[in-house]
Order: C-alpha cells, then sequence, then structure tokens
C-alpha cells in the first residue's frame, strides 16, 4: 500500500452530482402532508414526547396548531421553548429522543414525524419578516455572551427579550458556533445557520464582536467589570488525541476542521478529498465526516470503531444513513499505528480488539487498511482558557442546573459545562436555563 | 354466496343498493354508467313541472367537511332539481328502463302541491314504463321556499294528500321521501301511510351550512358574498338517519311501513345496520359522489361475505332485527353493571383515557402505579360510561366488562341478577305512585 502517492483531489463529481449529493436529506413537508402527519398525533396526556425533548417544547400542542392550520401559532409554542427550533428540527437525533418515545413509536413503529413538523412549523414562522417576540422594557443591565453558539444564541436572545444588553463575543469571524461550522451540510441547506442568526438577533438588543476568543483578546476579569454579568458558551475547542504512534503526521485530520471547511465551501467541487477515507471514531462527527466525504466523490469509506454498533454514541438512524450513503463500519478495531510514506500517512495498521471485563484488550491480530485521508473524530475535550478561574468537574466547567458557575455573577452552558450532552437542543437549554436565571438575578 | 335479490314493494332489484334521487341520476349517460357498474336500482333525479326548466345556481353548488386527510365526512348541495327539460328526462327513463329491466328505476317527482299538477305529471311518468315514484317531499333549500320539497315534507296533512292523490292518479308504487327537517319523524311518516302510500324513504338532506368563510363572513359555498343553506348529507348524518329509520320502525301506527333508507350509506356495514333497522332497500348518493360507481362492489361483495359468515341467505333473514332492541331509555336495565377494562399488552400510554375522565368524566383512571406511567380503570369510581372505550386509539385495547355477581365496588350494592329499569325504581315519582 505504500507505493503509491496519496490520491487526493476535488471534482470527483460533476457539478449536479454535488448538487444532489448536498440537497436536503429530508424534504420538507408541504402544507398536506404536514396536515395529515399532524393528525396522527393522539395529542397525549403529560407526552412523552415533551418529557424526552431536552428543551420541553409543548409538542403535542405546537401539531395541534399545525393542524388546525395555524404553524406560526405552532412555531412560537416551539420558540416559546427552544428559540432555535428551526436548527433542532433539522439535526435533532428525533430517533433517541421525541420520537423514540412517541406513542405510535411503541405502537406501530411508525412515530409522529416531530422533528419534520417542527421544521414545518418553524420555517413558516421564519419567513415572516416580523419577529415572533417583543422586547421588555430597557432594564439598563448589560450581559457577556461569550460563544456565539446554540446555547450562547438562546441564552442572548431570552436575555434581550426580558430587556437586557446583549455583546456576544464570537473567536470566529462567523456567527453560529456549531450550527454553523459543525452540523453536516445536508442537515441545514441553504445557508439555513446564518438565516436562523439573522432570525434570533432580529429580536434587537444583541450586539455581536467578531474575533474575540476568550483568554486571548478577552479577559473575563474585564467582562466581569464592564457587565452585570456573564454567560460562557465557549464549546469544546480540544480534539482527542489518536493514542496511536505518529498521530499528528501529515495527512492525519481532525474531523470538526474538515467538516468546518465543507460548511464554508463556496465551491464544494474545490474541496479535496481522498479517494480513500478512514474515520476513527464511533459519535455523529464520524458519521458526517464519513458520509460527507463519500459524497464528495470518495470512493472507499471506512469508519473504524473500537466497539460494537450498540455502543455507537451515532444512533442507529445514523448508522444506517451511514451504511446506505456506501461508508463501511468496522467495529472491534483499533489503530495501533500510523503507517507513513514520505511523511505522509498512507494507512493504519489496526489492532483487533475484545472486550474483556469492560476493558479494550487487542486481540492480537492486526490488519493494514489503507487511506489517503484519515479523519479523527474521537472527541472534543474542553480546553481551560481560564487560567483555572472557574471550579471544574470532569475536565468541563462546573455549573449547577440554573447554569451557574462556581463564582458569582458566571454562568456558563452548552458543551462546555460537565454534563453536557453533545447535542444542540441541550445547549440551547442550557442557554435558556441560565438567561432565566441571570434575568431573575438581574432583576433581584 | 348469499342472494341479495331485493324485493321491495314489488318492486324488484338484483340488490338492494339504489342510487338514491340527486345528481348522480341526473340524466341517461350516468344511470347507464351506474346499471354496469352494479347498483341495483336508481331513483330518478326529481322531475319538476312541465314548462322552463329551474335553473341552478352558476356558482360552487357544494360545500363540505373533510376529516383526516380531506376524507370527505359531510357534504351539503344547494343544487336544485332537475334542469333539464321534462320530456328529454321522461324519454331517457323510458329508454334506459327497456334497456335495463332488471334494475329498479324509479322516478322522484316534486311538483306543486295542487292537484291538478300532480294528475297532469303522473301519468307522463307512468308511461315510461318505471317501476314506481318517490315524492320529493324533503328538500330543504331552494324549492322549499316556492312551496315545495321540505315545505310538503314538514306539514303531515300536506303530505297524506298528495300521497292520497298519487294512489288515485296512478297504479305505481308510491314511496313518499320524507324530511329531517322536523321535531318528530313519526307524524309525517305517519301520514304517508294514511294517504296511502306504499312506503317511505328517508332521510332527505338536512338543512346545513357547513362553514362561514372567515375573510368574507358568508356562508360557503358561497356565490357572490352570499350564501343559502343547503343540505347535508354524508357519513356525518348516518346516526340521524339511523334513528328516524328506527322511530318509525318501531312505532306502533308505522311499524311494518316498509323503508328505503338514505343517509350517509357508505359502505357494506352502513346498509347492513339499515337493513337490520329494518330498510328494505338502502339509497347512496354522497359515496358515490365522492368515490365514483365502483364502490357498490365492495358493498355488494361486503354484504354477501358478511351474509355468508353469519349464515344469513336472503336479506329477509336478518332485515329488520334490531328493531325490537330498539326501545326507550325508561327501559334499560339499571342492574347491568360494568367497568371499562385497559388491556395493559395493547396500551400504548397515550393517556388519552385518562386526561378525558379526569377532566370531562369520573376521575376513575389512574396515570402512575409504582413511579410509573400507567392507566388503570378503577372499578370504584368508574360508572362505565364508556368514554375512555371511544376516545382511545387502539382497537379494542379498552373494553366493557360485565359484572354478574358481587358487589359493584362503586355503589356497595349488591349486584342483581334480575334486570330491572326506571319504570319500578324507586327514584321515580312515577313508579312509587304506580305501586300504590
Amino acid at each position: 500500500m505504500a507505493d503509491r502517492k496519496p490520491d487526493i483531489s476535488g471534482k470527483r463529481l460533476t457539478k449536479a452530482e454535488y448538487a444532489v449529493n448536498f440537497t436536503d436529506l429530508h424534504p420538507p413537508l408541504d402544507d398536506h402532508e404536514a396536515l395529515v402527519e399532524s393528525d396522527r398525533c393522539y395529542f397525549c396526556h403529560d407526552a412523552p414526547c415533551m418529557t424526552a425533548c431536552p428543551t420541553s417544547i409543548d409538542i403535542p400542542m405546537f401539531i395541534r396548531q399545525i393542524q388546525t392550520g395555524h404553524p406560526k401559532s405552532a412555531a412560537k409554542t416551539i420558540f416559546d421553548q427552544n428559540i432555535l427550533g428551526g436548527m433542532c428540527a433539522r439535526v435533532c437525533p428525533t430517533e433517541t429522543l421525541c420520537e423514540e418515545v412517541c406513542v405510535r413509536q411503541v405502537a406501530e413503529g411508525k412515530p409522529v414525524k416531530i422533528g419534520m413538523l417542527q421544521r414545518y412549523a418553524t420555517d413558516r414562522a421564519m419567513m415572516d419578516d416580523k419577529h415572533p417576540y417583543t422586547r421588555a422594557k430597557a432594564t439598563g443591565k448589560s450581559v457577556a455572551v461569550v460563544g456565539s453558539g446554540p446555547a450562547g444564541l438562546a441564552c442572548a436572545h431570552r436575555l434581550a427579550m426580558h430587556g437586557h444588553h446583549v455583546t456576544v463575543f464570537e473567536a470566529r469571524k462567523k456567527t453560529g458556533g456549531l450550527n454553523e461550522f459543525g452540523i453536516a451540510s445536508y442537515k441545514a441547506v441553504d445557508g439555513f445557520a446564518q438565516k436562523e442568526v439573522e432570525f434570533v438577533l432580529s429580536i434587537g438588543g444583541i450586539a455581536i464582536e467578531h474575533g474575540k476568543a476568550l483568554g486571548k483578546k478577552l479577559k473575563l476579569a474585564e467582562l466581569q467589570k464592564n457587565f452585570d454579568a456573564v454567560f460562557l458558551g465557549l464549546g469544546l475547542q480540544g480534539v482527542n488525541a489518536l493514542g496511536a504512534k505518529d498521530d499528528d503526521t501529515a495527512g492525519i485530520e481532525d474531523a470538526v476542521d474538515y467538516i468546518a471547511e465543507l460548511r464554508q465551501a463556496k465551491d464544494l467541487s474545490k474541496l479535496p478529498v481522498g479517494r480513500r477515507i478512514v474515520v476513527i471514531g464511533g459519535g455523529m462527527t464520524a458519521i458526517d465526516v464519513a458520509v460527507q466525504s463519500k459524497l464528495l466523490g470518495a470512493e472507499d469509506v471506512t469508519i473504524l470503531y473500537r466497539r460494537g454498533a450498540a455502543q455507537m454514541k451515532a444512533s442507529p438512524y445514523e448508522q444506517d444513513l451511514a451504511q446506505t450513503k456506501g461508508v463501511k463500519i468496522k467495529h472491534w478495531v483499533a489503530p495501533k499505528k500510523v503507517l507513513v510514506k514520505n511523511g505522509t500517512a498512507v494507512g493504519l495498521r489496526c489492532d483487533y480488539v475484545m472486550d474483556v471485563k469492560g476493558k479494550l484488550v487487542a486481540t492480537g491480530e492486526t490488519f493494514d487498511i489503507a487511506a489517503d485521508m484519515i479523519f479523527k473524530a474521537i472527541g472534543q475535550t474542553y480546553v481551560d482558557v481560564l487560567g483555572g478561574a472557574l471550579a471544574l468537574e470532569g475536565g468541563r466547567i462546573k455549573a449547577d442546573a440554573e447554569g451557574r458557575t462556581s463564582v458569582a455573577g458566571i454562568w456558563a452552558g452548552g458543551d462546555c459545562v460537565a454534563g453536557g450532552k453533545d447535542l444542540t437542543v441541550a445547549a440551547v437549554d442550557d442557554g435558556r436555563r441560565a438567561a432565566e436565571s441571570i434575568n431573575a438575578f438581574l432583576r433581584a | 354466496m348469499a342472494d341479495l335479490r331485493s324485493n321491495f314493494i314489488g318492486i324488484k332489484s338484483p340488490n338492494p343498493f339504489w342510487l338514491a334521487s340527486a345528481p348522480p341520476t341526473d340524466k341517461e349517460y350516468n344511470v347507464v354508467r351506474a346499471f354496469k357498474a352494479g347498483w341495483g336500482g336508481v331513483v330518478w333525479k326529481t322531475l319538476g313541472e312541465e314548462g322552463p326548466p329551474i335553473v341552478n345556481v352558476n356558482g360552487p353548488r357544494y360545500g363540505a367537511i373533510h376529516g383526516a386527510d380531506r376524507r370527505l365526512l359531510g357534504l351539503n348541495n344547494i343544487e336544485l332539481i332537475t334542469d333539464r327539460p321534462l320530456e328529454v328526462n321522461l324519454q331517457e327513463i323510458k329508454k334506459v328502463k327497456r334497456e335495463w329491466p332488471d334494475r329498479a328505476m324509479i322516478v322522484s317527482i316534486m311538483v306543486p302541491c295542487t292537484e291538478d299538477s300532480w294528475k297532469a305529471i303522473l301519468p307522463k311518468v307512468e308511461e315510461t314504463g318505471c317501476d314506481g315514484i318517490e315524492l320529493n317531499f324533503g328538500c330543504p333549500h331552494g324549492m322549499s321556499e316556492r312551496g315545495m320539497g321540505a315545505a310538503v315534507g314538514q306539514v303531515p296533512e300536506y303530505i297524506e294528500m298528495v300521497a292520497r292523490w298519487c294512489k288515485q292518479y296512478t297504479r305505481m308504487p308510491v314511496i313518499v321521501k320524507l324530511t329531517p327537517n322536523i321535531t318528530d319523524i313519526r307524524y309525517p311518516a305517519r301520514a304517508a301511510l294514511k294517504g296511502g302510500a306504499d312506503a317511505v324513504s328517508l332521510i332527505n338532506t338536512i338543512s346545513s351550512i357547513v362553514s362561514v368563510d372567515l375573510d368574507n363572513f358568508a356562508p360557503m359555498p358561497t356565490i357572490d358574498g352570499k350564501g343559502s343553506h343547503g343540505g347535508y348529507c354524508g357519513p356525518a348524518v348516518k346516526p340521524i338517519a339511523l334513528n328516524m329509520v328506527a322511530e318509525i320502525a318501531r312505532d306502533r301506527e308505522t311499524h311494518g311501513l316498509p323503508i328505503s333508507a338514505i343517509g350517509g350509506v357508505t359502505t357494506w356495514r352502513d346498509a347492513a345496520e339499515f337493513i337490520a333497522m329494518s330498510a328494505g332497500t338502502v339509497q347512496v348518493c354522497t359515496a358515490a359522489m365522492t368515490y365514483g360507481f365502483r364502490i357498490v362492489e365492495e358493498m355488494k361483495t361486503g354484504l354477501s361475505r358478511w351474509m355468508d359468515e353469519k349464515g344469513y341467505k336472503t336479506i329477509e333473514d336478518f332485515r329488520g332485527r334490531a328493531v325490537p332492541n330498539v326501545t326507550d331509555w325508561q327501559y334499560l336495565n339499571l342492574n347491568y353493571v360494568t367497568k371499562a377494562k385497559i388491556d395493559q399488552d395493547l396500551c400504548i400510554k397515550c393517556g388519552r383515557c385518562y386526561a378525558a375522565c379526569e377532566d370531562t368524566s369520573h376521575q376513575a383512571i389512574m396515570q402512575e402505579k409504582d413511579g410509573k406511567r400507567h392507566f388503570e380503570v378503577m372499578d370504584d369510581e368508574c360508572v362505565a360510561c364508556n368514554l375512555c372505550v371511544e376516545v382511545c386509539p387502539v382497537d379494542n385495547c379498552i373494553t366493557m366488562v360485565r359484572q354478574t355477581k358481587g358487589v359493584d365496588p362503586r355503589t356497595g350494592k349488591a349486584i342483581d341478577p334480575k334486570p330491572a329499569n326506571w319504570t319500578t325504581h324507586p327514584n321515580n315519582p312515577m313508579a312509587l305512585k304506580a305501586a300504590e
């Protein structure tokens, strides 16, 4: 395998093929489809779907509002709990949340398409020029929100609604965080992430400053001094190391970086992709990078995961999606050594592993797999840029149920806090709850 | 194979499925298509007097109520009787009857309430060779404003009078079509019987406004900003029709009066129910207007299969079997005690039964057991109202189970195996008087 040069190039497909491959994964419901689907909802008492939703959206109510011809009322019901309901409708693993516990899933294996209905409602509301919320009378208080991802945006919106002035500090040049840089393209087509940012900001009272990374140009102490409260929605900036030798060799890429690059690419044909791709990991990021590589024209895409299908963080639905798109998933294998030629990775030597009393043990057998590109998708880590100013727990910021950190006046939410579920919807919930807590604090 | 043949007041048809007098039976073209599809008979769309034909609106004639996926549940129309010349209709009726001698051909008639009008038209209709006539005393819209249709059907004396004229001036069997837009259907039925009618058919459409256009604040269908009430029909009206048929079937005076049932018949099952309630034939309109004539095939095979399964060889074998079981509330057995039971294996835990019972009924369903979501009926609170059964989305998940012995945990009273009803109940002042 070491004989050939890595085959990495763009233009593997025709223009039309790129367009087809990166179109909406699930085309939206039209009016009639939405009516028929909404009619399937039983309007359950104390509905399991609502309990399963991290943002506790009143799902039966919004579906009934669609059914009675008022998708915009439905959207309001959704936004009340989750202002990023549009993105969540697209990226939530509904099959492991609301739809998993839908009584129709239990009864007949066919849940009400809650995610699709949520998208239908929010899409219609977002077509409106008028923002659905008005701000309360200005309080004269100001809040700094660090990070413009789902947690930060949700927090900023709710604070603005309560009449506070919000300044969002964002390290990147573009707003949106993971929604803008981390979501697979086919889940948020037509620049939806930016449209949603505009929608959220249209409430008014939120200023955004780009290029302001905490710990660099931005100091926590200054924020504490200049604002009445601070919310940190920093996300995860670090990437786990492979653990195999030579894992910083050229040819080994971080999946999150590649996904971000893909999301920002104006012309997908100019984005180089390998002919043979190996992805290491078992979560949504692994699936997203694998599937998108395939859609970019890669010939062979293999996900290597060290445990079985049941242990993968990616839901069975996501695993199916990958396999349907032609991605191969190999289980119970772990990278042992990066195969290098001329300073570039050309493949991996892997151990076959097994679970012995909860510990992974190499069986002694190995195999080599050739790759033009190798993606690491083995999890992200919180990088403490605050020099220990805030207490951590399990390597992430410690926060209580309201998002209060160990330091008074500072709240945190989203992936950067301990116990984070690494879900957009969970981050939104953190942001909204922290905003309510901050509001109570500021008005006390 | 069950024998579906029908002999209704001497009018024979290969099956009891007739098309009602309505748009589907307006002309030769439709009726021939219907007969080809297998309908047992038709009641030709109502003929009016000789002279300039009536006119219809040139805007929308129908409005509707839809269920899920636009399933049509109720239809409303403001179409009048035939707007084609009398002579043309008569020629076509004659031709079709000649070509389809085995099918029932009934002609619906609506002329002004004068003896001369009826005397004039009857021989012309009889000349077509049709099997009988149906007197349209039912249409609630348009013609009623001119003293015809429901305007006649709402006055029993007029019904009796016109029926008598018809029996006097023709040898054809006379069916009186009744309007449901009255308070007690037994009065017009008795009047028809007194006038000598051979049968009644019911129900005609119910006066209705199906919806209001909230942009223009006008009833639908809207004609240039205005709307007029129409006649309501379709699946939604079946329960009303079934009750009216039952009322006539069990009335002391009209019991045994042949009935051609109309009102929301959509499937073989609807037809079987009307026949069980004593109908000799059923008339269909909305179902055909919704799905086309082919539905009669399902109706015929469905009725036939059900009869085979039940061992009924002919329609007469089960016709009217439900009539003796229709009674007044006061005769219902108050010692019949049932309790709702939720099949935990079938329960999908939607909680609709709980919400319905807790909010609107008798607080007899629990929503939690051992800290888990669990819906179960509490017999000591259950009055057996059946609401949970009706709101449950799962077939047969909640059923009513009869309690035949022991004590009713709700009332604390022993179950009395002997039936007893209101007429003898101690709380009934009339019963006490009777006992004295």
